[in-house]
């Protein structure tokens, strides 16, 4: 084994061994600290822990692929919240009235759309003007969030479909709807990044714009299909999320682009693109998730949440930069 | 006279589009509607925008020096809460200089990681976003605070009263603009902030201490967000936890419509201020002649776009980007 891929695999491998290192201190921790009789290890809890890590895992999973291309897509929160209103609101519309349970397909398939179009948008200013894409999507996050208003206000729209919150309950083989929803989208995605062109392109992409270009890879389209990816993730994680809870405000979804792109960064892609994983990034949704249900177990309050997230951002920014430059440093040698 | 090309059109727009955009702006909305240009509006407008804009300035120089600061919003939150909670301990004397200090020791931190340490600006100021607003609600103990005597004090002078004439606020800001601006423009510091963002390699190779430049533009940032806490602690005498949430993003997207650009390396106070004003009067324009407020989102998202497109077309002399 050489110092590379032994450098590669510790990389790869920190965010499971924190995982394995929080679960281990939360259930010790938690013996002598926890306000509830139950165990943190309990299978029921990390159950739900799945379930609840999904609306922020689905988006980070897409954003982990528009980080590969070296981009970043802050405006998922609003998308996030529109996909939403539509998604509710559309069940309510006069011709969806006479279609029975059709109209929940239906509506997931408006909601769908519309973060798809959402993406688009992105991703054609993105690739048309050549505007550096966190300035078009901070923009479009502020931009986004202006429709979600004009739709119904101040006001949350809300509407209960039955047939939907049983299905959105669910449990099948023991995992929660929303857990395969998560899954099945790790899978594709993984698949897509290491098992086709297109995955290759995005970290060709990613690593050398120019030389993407050079070797033939159209960047423009291909970059825009990423973006109408993550707008479709976003709106899945939105269906997935209000199908069960049947109301959603105009402010939901806000700051879901920085505990994305937390998670991710986690997870280990770099910022600059050219270097992630899939499963690195699931590895970083469920550390975060952890850490949060950890600390409420053992009984800190919310506060501390944040405070320990940020430092372990920060830290994890750290140990990165020091396995790089050893790395550098040997291949001088 | 020369001929104007279609370049020198291109690029003559590109370079005061912002300006441009400005007076068109103010003439539209004064034609639209005649209250838009009242004196009391325009201080209205000008006083409402000078917290965003006190904090714009700091990140103006984070900016040019090359980097990115999402934490003053949270950063904000925390200096308001920490001056309300200590006025009533320690009294307002001491518990401004004490804000401050607390709040430049942040900034330190941040300037240490970023500039000594060189990680990625952009994480490691998202990561004390979350942090620092853990730390805010630890203070707190997740309350609003409030000031016990709130017309007994003389602590409402920077958020509520007049000077000649003047709201407090506005004499800050443009106090601050004034002092930062002479800081950029005429000092050695000044233009080693536009070397290190321009060019941080041939910066270090010239002997201009990168790190420390750095670490230095993150302290000015801390510096006006204590300044933007105080005006704000100031005038509502009160506060929640969550005052200066998301306006990182809103303080960003003013400096950009200045025009400085995310590289580093350009932009100026100046720019940063009238960036400021533009989203402040197209809010209170776009109100005025009647339009929703979610209007303002929109029209300030198609400003961002554009104003940037125009900034970059202009570099490359072509107005559609040559990707394939």
């Amino acid at each position: 084994m050489t110092s590379q891929n032994r450098r590669d695999l510790i990389k790869q491998s920190g965010i499971w061994v924190f995982i394995v290192v929080e679960l281990a201190f939360f259930s010790i921790v938690g013996n002598y600290l926890s306000v509830s009789d139950q165990a943190f290890m309990d299978f029921d809890n990390m159950l739900l822990l799945l379930k609840q890590s999904a609306p922020i895992g689905i988006i980070a999973l897409g954003m982990t692929i528009i980080m590969i291309n070296g981009n970043i897509d802050l405006s998922v929160g609003a998308t996030f919240a529109l996909a939403a209103i539509v998604l509710l609101d559309s069940m309510t519309w006069p011709f969806m009235q006479n279609l029975g349970n059709w109209a929940i397909p239906l509506a997931w398939g408006f909601a769908l759309m519309t973060g798809v179009v959402l993406g688009a948008i992105n991703g054609l200013i993105v690739w048309k003007t050549g505007v550096d894409a966190f300035i078009v999507t901070l923009g479009s996050m502020l931009g986004f969030r202006g429709l979600v208003f004009m739709y119904n206000g101040e006001q949350p729209t809300s509407h209960l479909n039955w047939t939907l919150v049983d299905f959105a309950e669910a449990q099948f083989l023991g995992l929660h709807t929303a857990t395969w929803f998560l899954l099945g989208t790790a899978l594709v995605l993984w698949l897509v990044t290491t098992r086709t062109n297109h995955g290759r392109n995005a970290y060709a992409v990613g690593n050398n714009r120019d030389a993407a270009v050079n070797a033939g890879i159209r960047v423009g389209p291909h970059i825009m299909w990423n973006f109408m990816l993550i707008g479709f993730l976003a709106a899945l994680s939105a269906v997935v999320f209000y199908s069960e809870s049947g109301s959603v405000n105009p402010n939901d979804g806000m700051l879901y682009e920085l505990w994305a792109i937390t998670a991710v960064v986690l997870g280990g892609t770099k910022l600059a693109g050219g270097y992630g994983s899939i499963i690195g990034t699931l590895g970083g949704v469920i550390a975060i998730q952890l850490l949060r249900k950890g600390l409420g177990h053992i009984g800190a309050d919310t506060q501390t949440v944040n405070l320990v997230i940020g430092l372990i951002l920060i830290a994890v920014l750290v140990m990165d930069r020091q396995l790089n430059r050893q790395g550098k440093e040997e291949l001088k040698i | 006279m020369t001929i104007m090309t279609k370049q020198h059109v291109v690029t003559f727009v590109a370079k005061q589009g912002i300006l441009i955009a400005f007076v068109l702006f103010m003439v539209g909305f004064a034609i639209a509607n005649q209250r838009f240009i009242a004196m009391d509006n325009i201080l209205g407008v000008v006083r409402s925008s000078a917290i965003i804009g006190v904090m714009a300035l700091g990140v103006t120089f984070v900016v040019i020096g090359g980097n990115l600061d999402l934490s003053v919003g949270s950063m904000m939150s925390f200096s308001t809460i920490v001056v309300l909670d200590l006025h009533d301990k320690v009294g307002p004397a001491m518990a401004i200089p004490i804000m401050f200090a607390l709040t430049l020791l942040l900034g330190a931190f941040i300037g240490f990681l970023v500039g000594y340490l060189k990680l990625n600006s952009l994480i490691v100021t998202l990561g004390m976003l979350s942090a620092i607003h853990g730390l805010t609600l630890t203070w707190s103990g997740g309350q609003n605070m409030d000031i016990a005597d709130k017309s007994g004090t003389w602590f409402s002078f920077f958020g509520q009263d007049r000077l000649l004439g003047i709201p407090v606020p506005i004499l800050v800001f443009g106090l601050l603009a004034v002092v930062l601006s002479l800081l950029l423009s005429k000092t050695a510091f000044g233009r080693q902030v536009y070397a290190v963002g321009g060019n941080g390699q041939a910066a270090t190779f010239s002997g201009i201490p990168r790190a420390r430049i750095v670490f230095l533009t993150y302290l000015v940032s801390s510096f006006c967000v204590a300044t933007a806490g105080l005006l704000q602690a100031s005038r509502s005498l009160g506060s929640q936890n969550t005052v200066g949430q998301g306006l990182e993003l809103t303080v960003l997207a003013a400096v950009i419509l200045g025009g400085a650009s995310l590289l580093g390396g350009s932009g100026t106070v100046f720019k940063t201020v009238i960036g400021v004003l533009i989203l402040g009067f197209i809010q209170n324009g776009l109100l005025l002649v009647g339009l929703d407020f979610y209007v303002q989102y929109m029209v300030t998202w198609a400003i961002i776009i554009l104003a940037v497109w125009l900034d970059v077309a202009a570099k490359r002399g072509r107005l559609w980007s040559p990707i394939a």
